[in-house]
């Protein structure tokens, strides 16, 4: 697809989409100005992306922590947060994580970074990739549900240990901004710098290492790819079989065979490289035409 | 077969999508939204590694 340019720097579709997307999700500049959170009535509603709810410029709530929540608050099922889940998950699958996660454009804009990029191979790659639904298993939804600590309360496991959003979005800007927090920072917050360099650093090496390899969010969304209401098609009869398609991919799908991985985030690299046109995507109606 | 499992998928497909809507319906007839918003206004201390 083609891009615009500015000051001769080529913005993608992809990237147009996801910087749009980056803003209206944290859209509450003030909150950056003030060092504070938005309180308005739309933090009830769960937005599709892995964006913390304490980031000063969150208009809505996180879904991830949203479920931890509902799943250690009160132990009740949580069918707000899972429906709302659900139902990003049946109509878009993981074009969230392609096109609309803030934290995916910050490790797609590392990934420009010029470096050696490393091709992780496949014996590592392959088993890494579940790793991801272990932790939406056991960190996101397991431990908050059944795992109370001594004071009685049921932490949001994955916010509290792991999550890198949570950190670069939320608890960098409020460090910056408030004093009083910054004194109580300690190991904790130390650790979470840690795996946010480490993460951002790896990005810089292996394409979208948090998303391929960690994001309990991609993980649920990965489930519904084969089913949502947004697809990948490839046109077998316009295919020859040139396997650019594969080569482009990030996340190194075999497009040719199964062109809607539960990896595939449809970031649209395939349907660009191919040199017949053979590869579309859009909603099922759209393709059935 | 083809046929089947194009069938399966879209019965899958809207299967998913009616049980989370209801879901969505039974949460805030529950009003578990209130839940989400009073976590959401306030600092997480968790997510911003407090603790």
């Amino acid at each position: 697809m083609s891009g615009m340019h500015w000051n001769r720097v080529k913005i993608s579709f992809q990237r147009r989409i996801q910087i749009l997307s980056a803003v209206v999700w944290n859209g509450y500049v003030a909150g950056f100005q003030k060092g504070k959170i938005f309180i308005g009535p739309s933090k009830a509603l769960c937005v599709p992306v892995l964006n913390c709810y304490s980031c000063p410029g969150a208009l809505g709530a996180c879904p991830i922590g949203a479920l931890q929540t509902a799943l250690g608050g009160t132990h009740h099922f949580p069918f707000y947060v899972l429906g709302t889940l659900m139902l990003f998950g049946i109509v878009l699958g993981r074009v969230v994580c392609g096109l609309l996660c803030p934290f995916g454009l910050v490790q797609d804009l590392l990934h420009k970074i010029p470096a050696p990029k490393w091709k992780v191979p496949e014996g590592i790659d392959r088993p890494a990739r579940y790793v991801k639904y272990i932790i939406l298993l056991v960190v996101v939804i397991l431990l908050p549900a059944f795992w109370t600590t001594k004071t009685g309360i049921n932490p949001p496991y994955f916010c509290k240990y792991i999550c890198p959003a949570g950190t670069l979005g939320g608890g960098i800007p409020h460090m910056i901004s408030d004093p009083g927090l910054r004194m109580l920072a300690g190991a904790l917050f130390d650790w979470k710098l840690l795996v946010l360099a480490a993460i951002l650093i790896a990005s810089a090496f292996i394409h979208r290492p948090f998303c391929r390899y960690l994001c309990p969010l991609g993980a649920f969304y990965a489930v519904f790819n084969r089913f949502s209401f947004y697809q990948m098609h490839l046109d077998q009869s316009k295919c020859i079989g040139c396997k650019k398609c594969e080569h482009s991919c990030p996340m190194t799908v075999e497009v040719t065979k199964n062109i809607n991985s539960p990896e595939c985030i449809r970031c649209g690299k395939c349907r660009e490289a191919c040199p017949t046109g053979a590869i579309s995507s859009g909603m099922i109606r759209e393709i059935e035409r | 077969m083809e046929k089947n499992k194009r069938m399966l998928v879209r019965f899958v497909r809207y299967g998913i999508l009616t049980v989370s809507i209801l879901f969505i319906v039974i949460g805030i007839m529950k009003q578990e939204y209130l839940e989400v918003l009073q976590k959401a206004v306030k600092i997480c201390l968790e997510c911003i590694g407090i603790g």
